[in-house]
């Protein structure tokens, strides 16, 4: 029905652009309680591309751990550590600037290898049910390593927060 | 000319859905309020609302209007876009997990096959709600019991998840019109008895009512992260929580009290709809008569419960429950 096919293809690029607007303001705000939002933004922008590609289970994850764990964990370094008044962030230059381009580089070229490697196959002849139990069978057989690997990504967050709660801190003694 | 040759008819079902589950948790807020009202003054011996109509009836009606009519009031300080959006952001989450819950075999609006998960992973984005609140508030009230709240809401997770895992892992099934099709011989509350205490403990604090009520203590922190908000913003919170609570009830029926089952009425046909709200309501009735009984915890007996006895329990139960699952299907 082309009804549907419209909504669809409205819901893919409202994704699009909530996954964008959403990295723009994390980058962009001098306040980091926005950024943070526009992070969480983002996610649920990642998150309904899941959706949309037919994995209500991914996108649910997608907002479980992201939205729910990470952003609010890194929320609560942010307000333990500032009052709303202190956050006007100086403008970004010298060493955070290096290590944010860097870093930012770094990510950028590894998905893109990763993607120029896959070898990408058309949605019909692809192999597997992508239900939960293949999924399961995947992750915990197949890609135990990755799928351990990715789980570091809490710590990192906790880590993050911490740091980002210390720093105000001493900021406020000075 | 029909409707559905301009509309598809899935359109129109959804459409009506929202406006009913809308409805819903409006209703929902007014019964519960009364009923809140009205069983704390009964509880403390005293008649609770009696001026506005028989028995203070249309009490609700009336202070539903005054919150309507109230000036949104936006202090001078606050963050105006984030302090603006918070309200609606904690309504939201809480109205989404109505989608998926089965009142009765038929009245349904989606049965997802991750429908637990789906609650899960909506309410999860409830604290984000209260934490933006709190902080663009730019009040030291609001602050902290947004840390409060968050601080409960992340360590009272844990136990609830290792529950409805133990649950899940009994129905083979995350969907909730399998769960409580599983429990068409027996409720799960007798085969999940410390299950069922561990879940309502930490529904009790997920849905930051009394004893666990830390993140609005009247007497330390005034209202805690809703300080600020006045008028339909103050609603929006307080819709949350009554529908909050109607959820976490509702999914303490479904995973443990049988759903929509219940003896089937003589009188008409499809009775689950009655059984699923008494079952429900009846719990909700435990949640007030405990705000009305208990004292509030302090912040360290709070996070003692959690890590210390509500944890290691549901840990206990769910590998007991894994390993006699085993040895049954031997």
């Amino acid at each position: 029905m082309i009804f549907y096919r419209y909504i669809a293809e409205f819901m893919f690029f409202f994704f699009i652009f909530l996954t964008f607007a959403g990295a723009l303001l994390a980058v962009r705000t001098r306040l980091l309680m926005h950024a943070l939002l526009g992070l969480a933004v983002s996610f649920l922008g990642v998150a309904g591309l899941y959706f949309y590609l037919g994995s209500l289970f991914l996108s649910m994850m997608q907002i479980l751990i992201y939205v729910g764990a990470i952003c609010i964990v890194i929320a609560f370094g942010i307000m333990v550590g500032y009052t709303p008044e202190q956050l006007k962030e100086k403008k970004i230059a010298g060493k955070n600037l290096l290590l944010g381009v860097s870093a930012a580089v770094v990510v950028f070229s590894l998905l893109f290898v990763a993607i120029w490697r896959t070898v990408w196959v058309p949605a019909v002849t692809r192999v597997g049910d992508f239900s939960l139990a293949w999924l399961g069978q995947n992750l915990l057989y197949n890609y135990c390593l990755a799928f351990e690997l990715i789980s570091v990504v809490l710590l990192a967050a906790i880590v993050g927060a911490i740091i980002l709660a210390g720093e105000g801190r001493e900021e406020k003694v000075r | 000319m029909e409707i559905t040759s301009f509309l598809p008819p899935d359109i129109i079902r959804m459409i009506v859905s929202a406006v009913v589950i809308i409805s819903f948790v409006f209703l929902n807020a007014m019964v519960m309020t009364y009923a809140e009202r009205k069983l704390a003054g009964h509880f403390q011996r005293r008649p609770g609302p009696m001026e506005v109509g028989s028995h203070g009836l249309l009490q609700v009606i009336v202070d539903g209007l005054k919150l309507i009519g109230k000036q949104l009031i936006l202090p001078k300080d606050v963050d105006r876009p984030l302090f603006r959006l918070a309200p609606l952001l904690a309504f939201i989450p809480v109205v989404l997990p109505f989608i998926v819950i089965p009142f009765s075999e038929k009245l349904q609006v989606a049965d997802l096959n991750i429908g637990l998960i789906f609650i899960l992973a909506i309410s999860s984005l409830n604290g984000m709600a209260v934490l933006i609140a709190g902080w663009s508030s730019n009040n030291k009230y609001s602050l902290f019991g947004a840390l409060r709240s968050v601080a409960q809401n992340i360590a009272y997770e844990i136990p609830i998840l290792l529950v409805v895992l133990t649950v899940a892992l009994m129905a083979n099934t995350f969907s909730l019109k399998g769960l409580v099709e599983a429990q068409s011989g027996m409720w799960f509350i007798l085969l999940q008895p410390v299950a069922f205490i561990i879940y309502f403990i930490a529904g009790l604090a997920e849905t930051n009512r009394a004893p666990f009520d830390l993140s609005e203590a009247e007497s330390e922190l005034t209202a805690g992260f809703h300080t600020e908000y006045s008028g339909m913003g103050f609603s929006l919170f307080f819709l949350g929580e009554y529908a909050n609570m109607f959820v976490v009830c509702s999914i303490a029926t479904i995973l443990f009290l049988g759903g929509w089952h219940g003896i089937p009425l003589p009188f008409l046909e499809y009775t689950g709809v009655f059984w699923f709200l008494l079952k429900v309501y009846a719990l909700l009735f435990v949640m007030i008569w405990c705000r009305w009984t208990y004292p509030r915890v302090r912040f360290d007996q709070l996070m003692n419960l959690a890590w210390k006895y509500l944890i290691p329990f549901s840990l206990v139960n769910f590998i007991i429950t894994a390993i006699v699952l085993v040895i049954v299907k031997l």
